[in-house]
């Protein structure tokens, strides 16, 4: 995301916040033409990453910063939204950034999973001369088309 | 400001189970509403529990995790736990995160009072 993004919010890291961010995401989706099983993922994504950033960024703390970009774009394969999440909390190997073993029933640590599963590209970086990270993901109207 | 509850948890309690009701969006902030729920609902030693997701229109991680734990207070307690009423998007996370297995999910509250 070059070029500023179509829509930018800023929000504080308390949950209260999530239910208005998902619903929002969702409709702007659906403006966009995705179908209402894409919209209910691309919502569910940014819940989970918004959630994940409050719970293990933060440490629950209420009062970080979280920035989130929304972008039409159109790339190979078609036309996609990209979604840009920011904060300033501590940093971390994204190759520690990771999903659990699903055969291991237990509660928590299943946000990440739910993410790489719902999008098409999903991308952990340290921001660069700041605190915080950075989570690009990107969905697509329509699957990737195989050779 | 205040924070009120962010999800009501309706609570029917019948001589063979004891049902929650759930209604509203179950995500990170609500979802220690319905764990606490749960809790106070095993604190009674049901000799079932129903968790009645007809009226939960979303459910996100922290949802699936309250539930999990659930399912591991009820094994502890040999107190059964049923899901019921799942709609398509809830149903969807579940079977994302491959837990549609691990549960006893009945299609309504009447099959869930009989499994």
């Amino acid at each position: 995301m070059t070029s500023p993004p179509d829509l930018s919010v800023e929000l504080v890291s308390n949950p209260l916040y999530l239910c208005g961010v998902r619903e929002m995401a969702s409709q702007i989706a659906k403006r966009l033409g995705f179908t209402d099983a894409q919209c209910a993922q691309i919502a569910l994504a940014i819940d989970e990453a918004l959630a994940n950033i409050m719970k293990h960024g933060y440490e629950k703390r209420m009062d970080g910063r979280i920035w989130l970009k929304m972008q039409p774009i159109t790339d190979a394969s078609g036309q996609a939204l990209e979604i840009v999440i920011e904060d300033e909390a501590k940093q971390v190997d994204p190759c520690q950034i990771k999903s659990r073993n699903l055969e291991d029933i237990r509660p928590g640590g299943l946000g990440v999973h739910i993410i790489k599963e719902v999008m098409d590209e999903v991308r952990y970086e340290k921001r660069v001369g700041t605190a915080g990270m950075r989570l690009t993901m990107i969905k697509r109207q329509s699957p990737p088309k195989t050779p | 400001m205040p924070d009120k509850a962010p999800i009501t948890v309706n609570v029917e309690t019948k001589p063979t189970a004891t049902i929650l009701a759930p209604v509203g969006e179950v995500g990170y902030h609500e979802a220690p509403t319905l764990q606490q729920a749960i809790k106070s609902a095993y604190d009674k030693k049901p000799k079932k529990l129903i968790v009645n997701l007809t009226g939960v229109s979303y459910m996100a991680t922290p949802g699936l995790a309250t539930l999990v734990e659930a399912l591991q207070i009820g094994k502890k307690t040999n107190t059964p736990l049923v899901l019921c009423g799942l709609t398509d998007r809830v149903r969807a996370v579940f079977e994302i995160a491959r837990l549609n297995t691990v549960f006893k999910i009945a299609p309504d509250l009447d099959q869930a009072m009989t499994t």
